[in-house]
């Protein structure tokens, strides 16, 4: 039998009404007959009960329905009496009204409008940025703190994070950057050797690699290694209150955590600069003398030539920034990591993004500005 | 009760839209201990964050020796923290240093002794909360009832002025947590500092409490000396003191 709705309005308790449920209330027995004679019915009554004698087989239909019209009687001032409603019914209603929706559960990202989720991102984007120099200004006042020699953070700490973000990324710095100075070399010569410009490859590959490429591609290597690695650790004492414990030692993990990861990166991330550079110019003469039948010397000379003094220093600037952006957001994500296990695997994620898009614009910021003063 | 070394003046505290201590004021004395009881989920943790300021207040004043500690930061706040020691309910070991490391910590960062004699307070600690030997264990190889009792030895080492105990005995076997309620009460009786402890082991709050309060809905609804508690005729405080299912306080 299909679903019904009836409203009886019982002679004598003026403003009352009995709202009775009838047949079976299933998600394949189609709309409730009778619903929306409802409104109307059921206009100037104060107070609703139920009835369901009549009710037969019921799922999750008759609860929805129920709610959505409960709610629509609390909106217009109506007392709803549940008590005339099946014990099971009552109690899915209690449970929806006491578990407000989870924010974000519902996946209706899609129906978003371009223009709004790009609103969206960029409000996240300017957010993040305004947290990264909040931060930084927390990371500064912590190295004045160092400077006056009032910070507590341990040598061994300092030490520890130099050794695992600057000795044991080697490996992997050297395979990159020989890599890319190999592919400059290589893409560089096939169009200069339209002109018979070969030997300028050393130029190309000197100078690129030294000015930024070698930072760039270090920065990078350390925005995936060390700073998901920082997120990942400063997220997880987070989760496990670490964080909180040595608050309540009087302990500033700014100073304690932070300060050495962040010395330790901008330290290592310069020295890990100048060995990429090597490693690149490595890459370009060994492509230099084995395919474009170019002498080792040569090679050398015309890199030693071409290559200025301020490549070096604009090359090491860049990694010392780099430095300070892969370090601050790798723990800016970790220090303001959620309280579960997935927080962090989303935090690591951020510090990665954040860091490698970092790079990119202070790039870009040092490209203008040594073009403005001619350097 | 004399001048309280701790005091709640009508502190509000929500997370999103749920509201947790709503206007809660509540008086710790000094040099005694307190027991906070309450509904698991009640707000009770959230409280005690407050005390040492892990927590901001939304709305209220939070006073430590008259002091307003929801107003301070930076030094100010660390110079306050010093004077507490705190065992989270979860323990909160540093995950990368041994048991003995963690138990040290605090002396390593806050006195100038030495190595050996740290080495020997630690080790005397653990064997006094029933950890003799484990000094080289790492927390993640340690039971929770064991991370917990480390937790505790690493809050009571530097002797602090006042110490937060965040479910002392939670997960311990009842004998364990016999000799854990002992160690609280003696080492309180000879020390004569200020206990906060939060418990759900009525029997055991009524042996090393000095003073009760009882958190309920965001506010203290009955507090006194275990003689007034056990006298208060409050029928939620009743219910929750017989620890049965019907009556006030509904299970939903
Ligand atoms: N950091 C937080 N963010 C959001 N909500 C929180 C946070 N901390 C606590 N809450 C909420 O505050 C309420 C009180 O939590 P609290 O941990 O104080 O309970 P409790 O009384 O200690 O319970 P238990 O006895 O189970 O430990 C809980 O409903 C919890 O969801
Ligand atoms: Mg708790």
């Amino acid at each position: 039998m299909a679903a019904r709705i009836e409203v009886e309005i019982p002679a004598g308790a003026a403003g009352e009404a009995v709202i009775h449920l009838a047949g079976d209330w299933t998600l394949g027995s189609g709309p409730p007959a009778g619903a929306d004679a409802l409104d109307s019915r059921l206009d100037g009554v104060a107070r609703v009960g139920f009835s369901a004698a009549a009710l037969g087989a019921w799922d999750s239909m008759l609860p929805v329905f129920l709610r959505a019209l409960c709610r629509a009687l609390a909106e217009r001032g109506v007392v709803v009496d549940r008590s005339g409603l099946p014990e099971g019914a009552q109690r899915l209603l209690a449970l929806a009204d006491a578990v407000p929706a989870r924010v974000g559960g519902r996946r209706d990202g899609a129906g978003q409008r371009f223009l709004e989720r790009l609103g969206g991102d960029t409000l996240a984007f300017l957010a993040t940025a305004g947290r990264m120099l909040a931060f930084l200004g927390d990371a500064v006042l912590a190295l004045w703190a160092l400077a006056r020699g009032r910070a507590r953070f341990r040598f061994r700490d300092f030490l520890a994070v130099v050794q695992e973000a600057g000795a044991e990324a080697f490996p992997i710095v050297s395979l990159i950057s020989l890599l890319v100075g190999m592919i400059l070399a290589f893409v560089g010569a096939v169009q200069l050797q339209l002109f018979g410009a070969e030997l300028y490859v050393a130029s190309l590959v000197g100078i690129s690699m030294i000015r930024v490429m070698g930072a760039i591609m270090t920065g990078i290597i350390m925005a995936g290694r060390t700073g998901a690695a920082f997120a990942a650790r400063l997220g997880t004492m987070q989760v496990n209150e670490e964080i909180d414990a040595l608050r309540t030692l009087g302990i500033s993990p700014m100073e304690f955590l932070v300060l050495p990861r962040l010395l330790a990166l901008v330290l290592m991330l310069p020295l890990l600069c100048v060995y990429a550079d090597v490693m690149g110019v490595l890459g370009g003469l060994l492509v230099a003398v084995g395919v474009l039948d170019i002498s080792v010397a040569q090679y050398m000379a015309q890199t030693w030539a071409s290559v200025r003094p301020q490549d070096l220093w604009i090359g090491l600037v860049h990694g010392v920034v780099f430095g300070v952006l892969v370090a601050l957001a790798g723990c800016m994500h970790g220090m303001h990591c959620g309280r579960s296990a997935s927080a962090v695997g989303d935090a690591t994620t951020s510090a990665v993004v954040t860091g490698i898009v970092a790079i990119i614009v202070a790039t870009a910021v040092i490209t203008v500005v040594c073009n403005v003063l001619g350097v | 009760m004399g001048c309280p070394i701790i005091e709640f003046v009508d502190v509000h505290k929500s997370f999103r839209n749920q509201k947790v201590l709503d206007g809660l004021n509540l008086r710790i004395p000094r040099s005694k201990t307190t027991v906070i009881i309450g509904r698991s989920g009640g707000g009770k943790s959230v409280t005690l964050k407050h005390m040492i300021g892990l927590m901001r207040p939304d709305l209220g004043q939070i006073l430590v020796d008259g002091e307003d500690i929801a107003a301070l930061d930076g030094e100010d706040l660390d110079r306050i923290r010093r004077r507490f020691g705190m065992l989270f309910q979860e323990g909160a070991l540093f995950d990368s240093l041994t048991v003995a490391d963690n138990v040290g910590f605090p002396l390593v960062e806050h006195t100038a002794l030495g190595r050996e004699e740290i080495r020997r307070r630690v080790s005397e600690l653990l064997r006094t909360v029933g950890l003799p030997g484990v000094e080289e264990k790492m927390p993640a190889e340690l039971s929770g009832g064991m991370r917990k009792r480390v937790g505790l030895a690493r809050a009571l080492i530097l002797e602090p002025e006042i110490v937060l105990f965040d479910e002392p005995t939670s997960g311990l076997d009842p004998i364990m947590a016999d000799a854990i309620d002992r160690l609280i009460r003696d080492t309180q009786a000879e020390s004569g500092r200020t206990y906060v402890v939060i418990s759900h082991d009525i029997r055991a709050t009524f042996e090393i409490a000095h003073h009760i309060a009882m958190l309920y809905e965001g506010r203290i609804i009955a507090e006194g000396s275990p003689d007034e508690i056990r006298r208060n005729p409050n029928p939620i405080l009743a219910q929750f003191l017989r620890g049965t299912a019907d009556g006030p306080i509904q299970v939903q």
